[in-house]
């Protein structure tokens, strides 16, 4: 940018352009994409394929034995502890993702449409991110005083005359798990699907209402259509957060549910590393199903090239 | 709820005062007994749990020893995993005695022998015999101390069931596990671990998260109600597992425990707060919830406690010089100063006498004497732990560790306890 003038004058051409070797169309594609590949490699599909690999071994407390055994798959299969973690997972994600759905996109559409002037709106979106300053798991915890039996809360309800005994349901039950998630990954919500509604144009809404729609109507017809990339985005990243929890559930109910990945967690602290291993291919095979699914509904890739 | 307990913070200021007073009984004397020029460039790295492998031990070695002894601390799990896959990165381990059954005969450590360790002689009867002090024969339930203390030969591929001159590792640190309990909430004497089940308690029990310690505790309790006889609580045959599985479901599903619990903070936060009443507990938690002004005691129990310990055992890689520094160090760990440091925290050494040459008459009589203490009692980081004239709960160290029931246990079927373990939490 601040070359010199004599560089200008050589850059102009004096001289005659030297011909140059093209690298053929296809190897610029890789070397393009070879950053990107390379991470995705050594991170994510070299662990992966090492713990398939592994799911195959044999085991017992000395070591692991390079095999190809079936058993650590016939043995998850055939727990009746594999069936509920995932029915209690899936359970938990569902409820999760309809109300952070809800408030999500209720905080969304407020913030987009309803907040007027652009600094309030940044002003809120603060709000909303700030906590996420901290970690996931003091946001947990912090729950804990909060709730428990002898915490703030029933504390305050006694006081108040509104409780004669503490609510022990509200701590280390399945409420206080989806308590928590909801508080952490309503955000995750609200973010891609208000990305998504301001790209709305206004003019659409103000026709639609001219042409005599109902509130409910425009919401129907063209917010929602137009606002699916954004819940599928958020849908799959709450999904796959809750899919892929230990912490909240463990911590949260106290131990008492256990999760896909808390069990997977018992495997290897007792040193059980291919049944652990089997357990994660088949949670990343059904988790890569259950996105599969939801891109189905809407083509991400499509919709965030346009 | 208030702070998380965490040591460490003022550790090395106060515990100068510790040294400083134990210096003074003369005790340090004869270290260290190589003479070689080059120790100074030596470091010798101890690895271990984080309540046992404090900086000032190191810092003390250090002094002592001429060469540098550094202390790494991981939780217990973590721990196994680095002597399994990064065992050259360690020199000397603490090693729980179950955990000996995960690496003898996988080339980790190396036979630590007998005539070069010097404190043979002070070392417990219940480790190196397997008796208590009085004679009497201990519990052989779970895995005891005898039991994997003794290698059948210098390259330690094998247990060996009788006394040898090979060792898998030095006994070091133990003590006696027992319930937790709140007295002033649990409204009557608790006195047998089948309280732990009591339905009065519903609601308002925990238990340890981790499938060898927690089905031992609840082996304990449905043992104690009479609904099952166990051969061997420590090493439960198929049938066993099945059996005790299916009656903690049931009492999971009654409702009766409030929480488990998978670190020493949350045990403490659980009792202090008032959502538990009795749990399985250690020994310094226990002291954590009394230490906030709340009480909490370490209730000895009719059955016996669940006794546990750790051995020092050398990782393969040592040789030479190196070898000879860790030898020393050894020699040092077990000679009363470590001893004293993790007696302040309510654990025993294994070389109690030892120990006892580091302590103050008051401290040895509350810790190890089971006597009221004549002045306060403070832990190693000079915290008040117990105030004048209170006793140490379930007495005198031969009324607790003379009364193991069972030892912390990793079970031959260890594979098939986890998967139903997973299935008890998961119901």
């Amino acid at each position: 940018m601040d070359a010199s003038p004599a560089e200008m004058a050589r850059l102009a051409g004096q001289r005659p352009p030297r011909p140059r070797r093209r690298l053929p169309p296809w190897a610029i594609s890789w070397i393009q994409v070879s950053p990107l590949a390379l991470i995705l490699f050594v991170l994510f599909a070299a662990p992966t394929g090492l713990f398939a690999v592994v799911s195959f071994f044999d085991y017992d407390r000395v070591g692991i034995y390079p095999a190809f055994l079936l058993d650590n798959y016939k043995d998850l299969f055939t727990t009746p502890a594999t069936w509920r973690i995932y029915v209690s997972s899936l359970r938990f994600a569902v409820i999760v993702w309809a109300i952070t759905l809800f408030l999500g996109f209720n905080i969304a559409q407020f913030l987009v449409f309803h907040v007027r002037t652009a600094r309030v709106r940044i002003l809120l979106f603060m709000l909303c991110a700030i906590p996420f300053w901290t970690s996931a798991i003091i946001r947990t915890i912090a729950w804990i005083p909060f709730l428990g039996r002898n915490g703030a809360f029933n504390t305050m309800l006694m006081e108040l005359h509104l409780a004669s005994h503490p609510l022990d349901f509200l701590l280390f039950s399945d409420f206080s798990v989806i308590l928590t998630y909801v508080h952490l990954y309503t955000l995750l919500m609200i973010g891609p699907i208000a990305n998504s509604l301001s790209k709305i144009d206004p003019a659409l809404l103000e026709a639609a209402r001219d042409s005599g729609a109902s509130r409910f109507q425009i919401l129907r017809w063209i917010v929602i259509p137009l606002a699916r990339t954004g819940i599928a985005l958020g849908s799959i990243l709450v999904f796959t957060q809750v899919m892929g929890d230990y912490f909240v559930v463990k911590r949260m109910s106290g131990g008492q549910s256990a999760s896909i990945v808390s069990a997977l967690s018992t495997e290897i602290q007792a040193m059980q590393y291919p049944p652990a291993s089997a357990n994660a291919v088949v949670l990343v095979v059904f988790v890569a199903i259950l996105v599969g699914l939801m891109m189905r509904v809407v083509d991400v890739r499509k919709e965030l090239v346009s | 709820m208030s702070k998380i307990v965490k040591h460490g913070i003022t550790r090395r200021g106060v515990l100068g005062a510790a040294v400083g007073a134990a210096a003074g009984s003369g005790a340090l004397t004869g270290f260290p007994t190589i003479w070689a020029q080059n120790i100074k460039d030596i470091e010798i790295k101890h690895a271990g749990q984080p309540v046992t492998v404090l900086a000032a031990i190191g810092e003390q070695a250090t002094k002592d020893l001429g060469f540098k002894v550094t202390m790494q601390a991981s939780e217990s799990a973590d721990l196994l995993n680095r002597y399994l896959s990064q065992s050259a990165n360690v020199d000397v381990g603490d090693v729980s005695l179950p955990y000996m059954k995960y690496l003898i005969g996988r080339n980790i450590l190396q036979t630590i022998s007998v005539s070069k360790f010097k404190q043979w002689d002070a070392t417990l009867s219940l480790f190196t015999k397997s008796v208590y002090s009085d004679g009497r024969p201990a519990s052989t339930q779970g895995i005891a101390p005898y039991t994997v203390l003794y290698a059948t030969d210098a390259a330690g591929s094998k247990f060996a069931s009788a006394p040898t001159e090979f060792l898998n590792g030095v006994p070091t640190i133990t003590n006696a596990d027992t319930l937790g309990i709140r007295p002033d909430l649990t409204g009557r004497p608790i006195t047998s671990w089948k309280d732990l089940i009591d339905p009065q308690f519903k609601g308002k029990a925990a238990l340890q998260d981790n499938p060898t310690v927690g089905v031992i505790d609840v082996a304990m309790a449905v043992e104690a109600r009479g609904d099952v006889k166990y051969g061997n609580k420590g090493n439960m045959t198929k049938a066993e597992i099945d059996k005790t599985i299916e009656l903690m479901t049931e009492i999971k599903k009654s409702g009766q425990f409030r929480s488990f619990w998978g670190s020493f903070d949350q045990s403490v936060n659980l009792m202090a707060s008032g959502e538990v009443v009795i749990q399985s507990m250690w020994s310094p938690a226990v002291t954590a919830v009394r230490s906030r002004g709340i009480p909490c005691v370490f209730q000895p129990l009719k059955e016996g406690y669940r006794g546990w310990g750790y051995m020092l055992g050398f990782m393969k890689h040592l040789t030479g010089l190196k070898l000879d520094c860790a030898y020393e160090y050894l020699n040092w760990y077990t000679s009363g100063f470590a001893g004293a440091v993790v007696a302040r925290e309510g654990y025993y050494s294994a070389q109690p006498m030892n120990a006892k040459k580091f302590l103050t008459a008051n401290e040895w009589d509350y810790w190890y004497g089971g006597k009221p203490a004549a002045e306060d009692i403070h832990d190693p980081f000079g915290r008040l732990m117990e105030k004048a004239g209170r006793a140490r709960d379930g007495g005198s160290f031969d009324e607790r560790m003379g009364n193991i029931a069972v030892w912390n246990s990793v079970m031959d079927e260890d594979r098939y306890l986890t998967r139903r373990w997973n299935e008890f939490i998961s119901a």
